[in-house]
């Protein structure tokens, strides 16, 4: 599977760094190494879920805990946690952490994600979601870092899109 | 047939050294009738996620009993969270679901369970083994006390009556809920830190 390793790694290191210690994640190809990497790792509270949207709760259960945590899902399980995002997230001022895999977009062979690829973007500004890409191995560590700065200062939702680029070893 | 109110009033008192999950309606209001605490947390919204909110507390603080308030309106919309709930069985979780057969407050639309969807057998078949369906307050009062006492998950469906306050809104503003709630656990944790210290 040309899922990259490395790569999975980078973002990985860059989400203990940042002091996650909860992850719920619901799998998808891009994500299998991250979830392996959060399963044997005993200092980290993995929780899979039946659907993204639980997740949000958990995170929010996570914070009231004193807890920091992300969401590992793809962009379709982005789409299926949407009122989960508003009506507590939002609502409540939840610093969510997503890290959401960018599937549909450029480059993609599977034609069922490509229209959930196309609506990714502009569903995160509708909700007023900032976002960044990691696109960069060398750059992953800042801009979670950044990203997670940034939502507890706002106490509001922000996401990091993992693209095809970062997370895909396979050539166009 | 029995009451929430009456069921929320038979352990009020219990309620006290554990942190409160409940979902939007009813439930809140009258459960914040009998006195609100900061150690309740009401989730107006974001119906369905008032067990994945308890189920992260009870991960997360696994020394600290979390007691959720749930509806079958509200976990009607994510059973699937009975299966992450089975499969990570934190031992310091009670699950009571509220089951009056409606959706009460939008003017008491009869739900799925008042056609024989039966919860009880959702969360048994989801693999929570300690799972009781309850319709008098004696028997509520019991396996509440049980289920504080059992150091396991247990999820129990209590059958009440589809009555409920005159009105939903409350005085107490949503945000300021949060940051009393949260407040409130990081007083707690501070305190079990210094114990901690205090006794290594």
């Amino acid at each position: 599977m040309p899922v990259s390793l490395a790569n999975s790694g980078v973002v990985y290191d860059a989400l203990k760094k940042c002091g996650i210690g909860l992850v719920s994640a619901l799998p998808e190809t891009w994500l299998v190494h991250l979830i392996r990497m959060a399963e044997d790792d005993p200092k980290m509270i993995l929780v899979r879920l039946a659907k993204e949207e639980e997740g949000v709760g958990i995170s929010a259960g996570a914070h009231f805990a004193g807890v920091k945590s992300a969401m590992l899902m793809q962009n379709h399980g982005f789409l299926a946690s949407i009122n989960g995002i508003v009506s507590f997230a939002q609502l409540y001022r939840i610093p969510l952490l997503m890290l959401i895999s960018y599937r549909g977009h450029f480059g993609e062979r599977d034609s069922w994600q490509t229209q959930g690829g196309g609506v990714t973007e502009p569903l995160l500004r509708a909700l007023g979601i900032p976002y960044s890409f990691l696109d960069d191995p060398a750059k992953v560590e800042k801009r979670i870092a950044e990203a997670q700065t940034w939502a507890y200062a706002s106490l509001h939702p922000a996401a990091l899109l993992l693209t095809r680029e970062l997370m895909w070893e396979e050539s166009a | 047939m029995m009451q929430r109110l009456d069921c929320l009033r038979a352990i009020y008192d219990q309620l006290e050294n554990c942190l409160v999950v409940t979902i939007m309606g009813a439930v809140a209001c009258e459960l914040q009738s009998l006195g609100h605490k900061p150690n309740f947390f009401y989730l107006q919204h974001a119906m369905g996620l008032g067990s994945s909110t308890g189920l992260g507390l009870a991960l997360c603080l696994p020394q600290q009993k979390v007691v959720v308030f749930d509806g079958d309106g509200s976990i009607l919309m994510n059973l699937g969270g009975y299966t992450t709930l089975a499969r990570y069985r934190p031992k310091n979780l009670v699950h009571v679901v509220f089951d009056n057969e409606s959706l009460l407050s939008v003017g008491g639309f009869p739900t799925a369970t008042s056609t024989g969807s039966d919860l009880e057998g959702v969360a048994r078949a989801s693999g929570i083994a300690r799972t009781k369906t309850i319709s008098t307050i004696e028997d509520f009062k019991h396996a509440f006390d049980d289920a504080l006492r059992a150091n396991d998950l247990t999820s129990m469906v209590a059958k009440v009556e589809a009555v409920g306050p005159k009105g939903y809104v409350m005085e107490l503003a949503l945000l300021e809920n949060r940051f009393q709630f949260k407040r409130y656990i990081e007083r707690l944790t501070a305190e079990a830190r210094k114990h901690g210290e205090s006794k290594s």
